[in-house]
């Protein structure tokens, strides 16, 4: 499902943040990415939805090299993906209802189909009765479960999350990784990068451990 | 096909609504728009009339043919066939030279000269009725003057040609400053879509990075331009017939000491549309230059 061989991702100015990374994962797989900040972890999630490019070596994603993608492909390749970024990108012009919306505005659906889809995502991350809300009114672990509800109204095979529990108090935290968890159990693939390696113990999933942009075996 | 025109509208819509949400930047940006096309938009206007006004008074304008002395009487008849021949049975008129005495003799002023003459000096002539524009009328002057036993060619309508010219020059000044205006036009969408683009950076950015493509982001902008352009050019059209009725006021004053009832006239229908189409056209080619140019600079990292 996702394939990377030989990677290697050198910044202009040759900071390099990534080494001859080769792993893969497969369908229905979570995954955490470890590793202390500057690791490499956030330049590995940005590369599988084509946000950053490999310098060299391959990046394959459901079977397409993302790395050589053209760009008129990559926004197709993106709908297929949910990213929950570190910095979120909520928009705080709108209700928590419309930043889920979002996504829809682009694949075509018709309001009825895409208004239901926006508020099934809300129910699923417990915010429905706050759709109304912008996010700025919103707590920090509220934003972040809208974050995740704007990454799978597209019902994506594949969920990537970028520090999805930095700015969260322990309670809060939890909660966002039951969701992943939940998410996980109907068959999406998951792969969150984080630091705190507190929230992998007890769930015994797989490992990928960066340092200075290698993986530690 | 329907979920594209869906998008289409919705995009339009949503564009309608973000400018109504900003009344005041919307006015202003619409008046900026509006003001800049009323000038070459009136002068058209005046032009216009001013052209169907020549057109009426052109209407007909004589020819007068004289006759050289020693043309005889079978060289005139030859004459007046061919003349019959070029222009049409009615539009030629014969004046031999004693009708012409005759009818200056019935003036009472000269009267008195004419009495005093031992011979008659007049030249025999022929009186054309042509039509067409003024082009036309000096190519048909010059194929007369060439003409046997033609002596002089009187075009009784030259100050209509030197109208004309003035006109043309009015015409030239007016396309010179639809040029400017229109690039004026399209400079002040480039600079509200630049805004509008920066004002828009996290959604664009946000879109992007989700999978919008480049033609969804960019489509909000080029309607935006579009509808900027076509409301300024519904503003101008408005000025410019405040303007008109105002000036038709004092007009009709000055026509009726003549005793005329000219007034000026507006656009009909299908340039209200052109102006309309063209100012929408600069609109959206602004935000084609303005999205181009921006867009890429907020790539997302």
């Amino acid at each position: 499902m996702i394939s990377f061989s030989q990677v290697c991702k050198r910044y202009r100015g040759g900071h390099e943040a990534l080494a001859e990374l080769s792993f893969s994962v497969e369908p229905g797989e979570l995954v955490f990415i470890t590793g202390r900040s500057g690791a490499g972890k956030s330049t590995l999630l940005k590369l599988i939805p084509a946000i950053e490019r490999p310098t060299s070596g391959t990046v394959l994603v459901n079977g397409q090299n993302v790395g050589s993608m053209r760009r008129p492909a990559v926004p197709y390749l993106r709908r297929n993906l949910g990213f929950v970024f570190q910095d979120q990108k909520l928009l705080y012009d709108r209700s928590a209802f419309a930043n889920v919306m979002l996504p829809l505005a682009f694949t075509g659906h018709a309001h009825k189909d895409a208004a239901r889809r926006a508020r099934a995502a809300l129910d699923k991350v417990g915010l429905l009765a706050r759709e109304k809300a912008n996010p700025i009114t919103l707590s920090g672990g509220e934003q972040q479960r809208l974050c995740i509800a704007r990454a799978v109204v597209n019902r994506p095979n594949i969920l990537l999350a970028d520090e999805p529990t930095a700015n969260l108090d322990t309670d809060s935290a939890a909660e966002v990784m039951q969701m992943f968890r939940s998410f996980n159990q109907v068959g999406v693939t998951v792969l969150i990068a984080t630091h705190d390696e507190t929230l992998v113990q007890g769930l015994n999933p797989r490992l990928l451990t960066l340092k200075l942009g290698r993986l530690v075996p | 096909m329907n979920t594209l025109l869906f998008q289409h509208w919705q995009t339009f819509s949503l564009t309608l609504a973000r400018l109504a949400g900003n009344p005041i930047a919307t006015l202003l940006n619409v008046m900026v728009i509006g003001v800049a096309l009323t000038l070459p938009l009136g002068g058209y206007m005046l032009l216009q009339n001013l052209g169907d006004v020549t057109r009426q008074v052109t209407g007909n304008p004589q020819i007068s043919l004289f006759l050289a002395p020693s043309a005889g009487k079978a060289e005139i008849a030859a004459l007046e066939a061919r003349l019959k021949r070029m222009l049409g049975e009615r539009a030629v008129r014969f004046i031999s030279r004693e009708q012409a005495l005759e009818g200056l003799k019935r003036s009472e002023q000269l009267a008195d000269v004419i009495a005093a003459l031992q011979s008659n000096p007049l030249p025999d002539a022929f009186v054309l009725e042509t039509g067409g524009s003024a082009a036309e009328i000096s190519r048909l002057e010059s194929e007369l003057r060439a003409l046997p036993n033609v002596t002089h060619v009187q075009l009784d309508s030259e100050w209509l040609s030197r109208l004309e010219s003035l006109l043309a020059l009015g015409r030239t000044a007016v396309s010179i400053l639809v040029a400017l205006l229109a690039f004026g036009l399209a400079a002040v969408t480039f600079n509200t879509i630049r805004l509008q683009i920066l004002t828009q950076k996290d959604e664009i950015e946000v879109s992007q990075l989700i999978g919008a493509t480049d033609v969804f982001v960019r489509r909000p902008f080029f309607y935006l331009g579009l509808v900027l352009g076509v409301f300024g050019a519904m503003v101008a059209l408005a000025i410019v017939y405040l303007c008109m009725l105002i000036l038709n006021r004092s007009i009709l004053e000055v026509a009726q000491q003549y005793g005329s009832d000219f007034r000026l006239g507006f656009f009909g229908l299908a340039d209200c549309l052109a102006v309309l189409v063209f100012a929408a056209m600069l609109g959206w080619l602004g935000a084609y230059m303005s999205v181009s140019r921006h867009l890429g600079v907020i790539e997302p990292r």
